[in-house]
């Protein structure tokens, strides 16, 4: 289950999930929405009357090993252009991002998702357009970088993970790792 | 005498100042770096919706970037190369941006 395809009569993108996978799938994008919202985009440790009469964005990369790779530093050499790209462009880039894990929650419940998992042998059918399939493939590109930073995934690394005892969390986490992106791989396929 | 006056030497007010010098402008570009996440489907995906490359070229600069470790995938001016790492970011794809003559 799983795997995008493109409706050849209304050209939609539908895909079907068990209740486990949408669960997971809505669980994985709402830590995306989380991890967006809870480092603020402007550090707080402020005198709180500077904080609050900063309307601006942030100028330094994030903290956060995830985010830092979210949001990259756009000139490698140039410090102050490097800041003030980021000033401008965080709070959107931000936003849209957070939005796009909503859209990924919102299909799937609008698809009959309930917001606790009880029975069994549940599927979930979803049907989307164009442009919100493009916001899941998107939102996935996310949710696998997220994955991998927390994880230390590197280039020809499959052999370490296989190798992991299955009962490893960090063996778990990278199956889904790859089960993310083995949809989005269907997803632009169905796309192009 | 009647005579011809000369004329009286005509001042040469400087037409431009340097500020106005318009210099051919070095362009900028837009670098996608490699990532081991991003699938390779994917990237050339973005790079044919977003730059509305062909299949080929999207193709090839998604092979550079795959196998070179970076590739230039557009060139311009400062501010279009400022939204074009912006929407790489927005995909996820790990982009920077600098001269063209820089290395």
């Amino acid at each position: 289950m799983g795997a995008f395809t493109r409706h050849r009569r209304s050209g939609a993108v539908i895909a079907t999930f068990s209740g486990f996978e949408a669960d997971l799938l809505r669980s994985l994008a709402s830590q995306i929405v989380e991890l967006l919202h809870h480092e603020a985009a402007v550090p707080d440790d402020r005198d709180p009357l500077e904080a609050l009469m900063d309307f601006s964005g942030p100028t330094t990369a994030p903290e956060d090993p995830v985010l830092a790779r979210l949001f990259p530093t756009a000139y490698a050499d140039d410090e102050e252009a490097a800041a003030e790209f980021r000033r401008f462009t965080e709070g959107t880039l931000r936003e849209g991002k957070a939005k796009a894990a909503g859209t990924i929650i919102d299909t799937l419940e609008d698809a009959g998702l309930p917001d606790e998992l009880r029975e069994d042998g549940l599927t979930i059918d979803v049907e989307m357009d164009e442009p919100t399939a493009q916001t899941w493939m998107r939102s996935f590109a996310d949710i696998r970088l997220a994955l991998a930073t927390r994880l230390g995934v590197e280039d020809g690394d499959e052999e370490y993970w296989y190798s992991l005892p299955d009962d490893d969390p960090r063996a778990q986490a990278h199956d889904i790792y790859e089960w993310v992106g083995w949809l989005q791989e269907t997803l632009v396929g169905a796309l192009s | 005498m009647g005579g011809v006056t000369a004329p009286s030497p005509v001042e040469v007010e400087p037409t431009f100042d340097t500020d106005e010098i318009v210099r051919p402008a070095t362009p900028w570009v837009t670098i996608v770096w490699n990532d081991p996440v991003n699938l390779m489907s994917y990237v050339t995906y973005v790079f044919r919706t977003y730059f509305g490359y062909d299949k080929r070229k999207a193709e090839k600069l998604m092979m550079e970037v795959h196998e070179d470790g970076r590739s230039v995938v557009s060139s311009g001016s400062r501010e279009e190369m400022e939204r074009d790492v912006q929407a790489m970011h927005e995909y996820g794809l790990w982009a920077t941006m600098q001269r063209e003559d820089q290395p």
